[in-house]
C-alpha cells in the first residue's frame, strides 16, 4: 500500500533510499495484531507525528508478525530498538510526544517478564527473543513486507543473482545436499533428492510449487512468514525452478489466508517489475514466471498429490506414489512441490554457501525448526530454534513456562495428527528423528501446551474429528474407521464405554494407521495412539470409574454453587439459558442439577464478571 | 484463443480445467454464495457439465450454496480455541437462535459456520463476522455480540 508511506516533502530519492538517522517506527500489521486494531495505531501515529512536524526525522511504517503474537500489537522504534507492546490506538500520543519528540520512551507500554515482573525496553533482551536463531524468519518483524527495496536491503535476491549468473542448476542442487535441508512441510525428507530426480527428467515443460496450504489448527507460520517476509519465499522458489528447469511456478495458498495471500500477490508484481521474475529474469537465460493459487480451505491439500488435484481443477484427493510428482506431477509433468519454510531457507544457504546452514542443528537434522507454540503457555508465538534443542527449553525458556497454577501434563507436536507427550518425555530434542522415536511427529510443527485441566480423551476426540471430517473419503479405512474412532470416544467420555472398547479403539486405530494412502489417514490415529500409550490410566478413570479427573467431560460433571462463597449477584441467574439458577438477590442461589445442560455459561461469567468470583465450581 | 468450438489443443482444455477453482473463488467473493444460475454459466463457458463444477465445489468446503446472512459469523474451532469453549458458541447458537453450522436465520439478519484454525490462537477464542476478528471470547460475550447483531425478540 502506497498510501501507507509517510508523504514527506523530501521526494522520491529518500524514500527509495532510508536515511540512516532516522528514526523508524514500525507497528506490526499481522493477521492477529490488525484483529487488535494496529492499523488505527499506525494512522493514529501517523497523525501524530504530521502534527509534531517530525516528518522529516521519523518514519511510520508496518511490518510483518514478530511471532510474538501472546503480547499485541507490538510498536517497534528503531534505531535504539525500543519494543512496546499491548499498545493501543489511544498510545500514540504518547509514544509520538514522548518518545519521538522527547526522547523518553513510554514506560509503562515495555514488555515485563510474565514471571520476574522485570521490564525489558529492548527488542533484543526479551528472552523469547534472544534465545531463537532466526534463519527462516530472519527478516519477519524487520521489513515492510510490501516494499521490495526493503527485502533488497537486506541482502534480498542476492542468492538468485548469484545462482543465476554463476551456478549451473546442479551446482544449487549440490549446495542444497551440501546444506543437509530436509522438507519442512513434516515428513523431513531430503530436499535436494527430489530436486535431483527432477532436474534429471528430459522436457521442459516443469512446473514448482510451493505449498502454503496450511490448515492444521494451531500452526500459523507459513501465514505469517508470507504477511511479513513474501519476498523470501518468491525467491526460494525460483531458485527451485532454476535448480530443476521449471518455467513456471505456483505459490498455493490457503484461501482463509487473504491477507498472506494479498501481500504474496503484490509481492509477486513488484519482483516481476524488477526483473528478478519474467523472461530472461536478471538478464539471464533463464525465464521463470510464478503465480498465486488460492486453494479451497481443505486439509488434505496439503499432501502433494491431493494438492496437484487441485491445482488442476479437480476434487483435491491423493493419488498413489509411484510415480513420484518429481516424476509425473503436474498435468503429468515432473513437478517439485516444497513446503514454505523448506523454501525460505534456499536464499541463504546459496547466497551465504551450506556451511553457515549445517552447522547449525544436529546430525540428521540441519538448520533450524520454526514451532508455533500455543496452549497454557506463557508466550505463544512463533518461534524459530536450532533442530535439535529441548523440548523444555522450548516451553521454560522461551515460551516463559505454564500459565495459572497447574502443572504440565502433555504437549502435543505436529498438530492434529501428532502425537501426545507426557511431562517426562519433557527432554525430547525437537528434530525429525528424535520426535519420531518418542512416538509423534514433527508434521506441522505447531506445538500445543496442555496442563492438568485438560482431559486427554477430549482433546484426542477433538483432534480425531478433526481429521475425520478432513478425510477426503478415497480410502475405506481413513473415511469409516475415523469415523468409528470418533463414536467409541465419545462413549468413552460420556461414560458409557467397556474396557474392550479401548482395545477395541487401539485395534482400529492400528488398522487406520497401516490401510491409508496418504499421510492424513496413516497419522491420523496418532493423538489416539499416543494418548492411550502414555496416559492410559486417564482412559481407564473414563471407563472403569466413570468420571473425568480433569473435569472437562460434559457427561462426567456437575457444576456447583458454593454457598459461602456466593454473594447473590444474580449474574449466573441471568445468563443461565434454561434457568436452572434461582434465588433471590444478595443471597447464595441455587442450582437445579435437573435442568442444567453444563453450559459453562454460569462458570465464566462467576470467574470473570461476577462480584465474588469463582463461586461456581466445577466437579468431576 | 480459437474460436472454433471443435477445434481445441490440449492447452486450452487444460486452461479450462485449471481456471475452475479461481473463477468458482471469484464467483464466491462476489456473490457471497453459488448460484445455481453462476454455476449454470459457468458450465457453458467453460463447456464442463454443471455435474462435474458441482463435483468439484461442494468438495470444498469454502464455498456455499445458499446466501449467507446479513452478519455472517464464523466460529474457529481450532484446538486452541476448542480449549477456549469455542463449541459452547456453536451450542448457545443452536439453543438460543436455533441456527445450526451452515444455516441461515429465517430474517435473513445471521448464518453461522464453524471453520478451521485460523491461526490467531494467541487470541483464541476467536469469532468473525464478515471478516472482522473478534478475540479472547467467551459464551457470554459471544451472545452479547450476537445480541448486538441482531435484537431478538423474545429478550426483554
Amino acid at each position: 500500500m502506497s498510501a501507507a508511506r509517510p508523504k514527506s516533502g523530501k521526494g522520491g530519492a529518500s524514500r527509495e533510499k532510508p536515511a540512516v538517522d532516522k528514526t523508524k517506527v514500525l507497528v506490526c500489521e499481522s493477521t492477529a495484531c490488525l484483529s487488535s486494531s494496529s492499523a488505527e495505531i499506525r494512522a493514529a501515529l501517523e497523525d501524530e507525528v504530521g502534527r509534531l512536524g517530525l516528518r522529516d526525522k521519523v518514519e511510520v511504517s508496518f511490518t510483518g508478525c514478530h511471532g510474538f503474537c501472546q503480547i499485541g500489537p507490538i510498536v517497534v522504534v528503531e534505531p535504539e530498538g525500543i519494543f512496546y507492546c499491548r499498545v493501543k490506538p489511544g498510545d500514540a500520543k504518547d509514544i509520538a510526544e514522548s518518545h519521538l519528540l522527547g526522547g523518553a520512551p513510554v514506560e509503562r507500554l515495555f514488555y515485563r517478564h510474565p514471571v520476574t515482573k522485570e521490564i525489558v525496553p529492548r527488542y533484543g533482551d526479551i528472552v523469547f527473543y534472544k534465545k531463537q536463531k532466526r534463519i527462516i524468519l530472519r527478516n519477519c518483524g524487520l521489513i515492510n513486507p510490501e516494499r521490495i527495496a526493503d527485502y533488497e536491503a537486506r541482502g534480498g535476491y542476492r542468492a538468485l543473482r548469484k545462482a543465476v549468473s554463476s551456478m549451473t542448476p546442479e551446482e544449487v542442487v549440490n549446495e542444497v545436499k551440501r546444506s543437509g535441508l530436509r522438507g519442512r512441510g513434516g515428513a523431513g525428507f531430503p530436499t535436494w533428492y527430489k530436486w535431483d530426480v527432477c532436474r534429471r527428467q528430459p522436457g521442459d515443460e516443469k512446473y514448482v510449487i510451493c505449498n502454503a496450504n496450511e490448515s492444521s489448527p494451531g500452526a500459523f507460520m507459513d501465514r505469517s512468514l508470507l504477511e511479513a517476509d513474501p519476498h523470501t519465499v518468491i525467491e526460494g522458489l525460483a531458485l527451485l525452478g532454476y535448480a530443476v528447469g521449471a518455467g513456471q511456478g505456483y505459490i498455493y495458498c490457503r484461501a482463509e489466508y487473504s491477507l498472506a495471500a494479498r501481500r504474496t500477490r503484490i509481492a509477486l508484481e513488484q519482483a516481476l517489475e524488477k526483473k528478478y521474475l519474467g523472461k530472461g529474469l536478471l538478464d539471464s537465460s533463464f525465464d521463470f514466471d510464478a503465480e498465486i493459487f488460492e486453494g479451497g480451505g481443505t486439509f488434505v491439500s496439503g499432501e502433494e498429490t491431493a494438492l496437484l488435484g487441485s491445482l488442476e481443477g479437480s476434487r483435491s484427493m491423493p493419488q498413489p506414489r509411484p510415480p513420484f510428482p518429481a516424476e509425473k506431477g503436474l498435468w503429468g509433468r515432473p513437478t517439485i512441490i516444497d513446503n514454505v519454510k523448506t523454501l525460505a531457507c534456499v536464499p541463504s544457504i546459496i547466497a551465504d554457501g551450506a556451511d553457515g546452514f549445517s552447522s547449525t542443528g544436529v546430525e540428521t537434522s540441519r538448520g533450524t525448526a520454526v514451532f508455533a507454540l500455543t496452549g497454557k503457555i506463557a508466550n505463544s508465538g512463533i518461534v524459530e530454534v536450532p533442530m535439535g534443542t529441548a523440548l523444555s527449553s522450548l516451553i521454560y525458556e522461551i515460551g516463559g513456562g505454564i500459565t495459572g497454577k497447574k502443572a504440565l501434563k502433555a504437549v502435543q507436536t505436529g498438530g492434529p495428527s501428532g502425537g501426545f507427550l507426557p511431562g517426562s518425555k519433557i527432554e525430547t530434542p525437537l528434530d525429525f528423528d528424535s520426535l519420531r522415536a518418542a512416538g509423534t511427529i514433527m508434521g506441522s510443527s505447531g506445538i500445543l501446551v496442555m496442563d492438568e485441566d485438560t482431559c486427554l480423551v477430549d482433546t484426542s476426540r477433538v483432534f480425531l474429528s478433526f481429521v475425520q471430517g478432513e478425510s477426503c473419503g478415497k480410502c475405506v479405512a481413513c473415511r469409516v474407521g475415523t469415523r468409528h474412532m470418533v463414536g467409541l470416544l465419545d462413549k468413552i467420555a460420556s461414560g458409557k464405554a467397556s474396557e474392550e472398547d479401548l482395545t477395541r479403539l487401539e485395534k482400529l486405530a492400528n488398522i487406520v494407521r497401516n490401510s491409508s494412502l496418504c499421510g492424513l489417514g496413516q497419522t491420523a490415529p496418532l493423538p489416539v495412539l499416543t494418548a492411550l500409550r502414555y496416559f492410559r490410566s486417564e482412559f481407564i478413570a473414563h471407563v472403569v470409574d466413570k468420571r473425568c479427573p480433569a473435569a472437562v467431560c460434559r457427561e462426567l460433571i456437575t457444576f456447583r454453587i458454593i454457598p459461602e462463597r456466593c454473594t447473590g449477584c444474580r449474574m449466573c441467574v441471568k445468563v443461565c439459558p434454561t434457568g436452572a439458577i434461582t434465588g433471590p438477590r444478595s443471597q447464595p442461589h441455587n442450582l437445579d442439577q435437573s435442568k442444567c445442560i453444563k453450559c459453562r455459561s454460569c462458570f465464566e461469567v462467576c470467574r470473570f464478571d461476577a462480584v465474588a468470583g469463582e463461586a461456581i465450581i466445577i466437579v468431576s | 484463443m480459437s474460436g472454433a468450438a471443435s477445434h481445441f489443443t490440449r492447452t486450452d482444455i487444460r486452461e479450462r480445467r485449471r481456471s475452475l477453482l479461481p473463477l468458482l473463488k471469484k464467483i464466491h467473493d462476489a456473490e457471497r454464495y453459488l448460484s445455481q444460475e453462476s454455476i449454470e454459466s459457468l458450465s457453458r463457458k467453460l463447456r464442463m457439465s454443471e455435474n462435474e463444477i458441482y463435483g468439484v465445489a461442494t468438495f470444498y468446503p469454502q464455498f456455499r450454496f445458499a446466501p449467507p446472512g446479513k452478519y455472517h459469523i464464523q466460529v474457529c474451532l481450532g484446538n486452541a480455541c476448542h480449549v477456549g469453549g469455542a463449541q459452547n458458541f456453536m451450542e448457545a447458537m443452536k439453543l438460543e437462535r436455533n441456527l445450526l453450522h451452515g444455516q441461515t436465520s429465517p430474517n435473513g439478519m445471521l448464518s453461522l459456520e464453524g471453520i478451521g484454525c485460523l491461526g490467531c490462537c494467541a487470541m483464541s477464542p476467536v469469532v468473525v463476522v464478515n471478516n472482522e476478528i473478534h478475540g479472547r471470547m467467551n459464551r457470554v460475550t459471544f451472545m452479547q455480540l450476537v445480541e448486538s447483531l441482531d435484537p431478538s425478540e423474545e429478550k426483554q
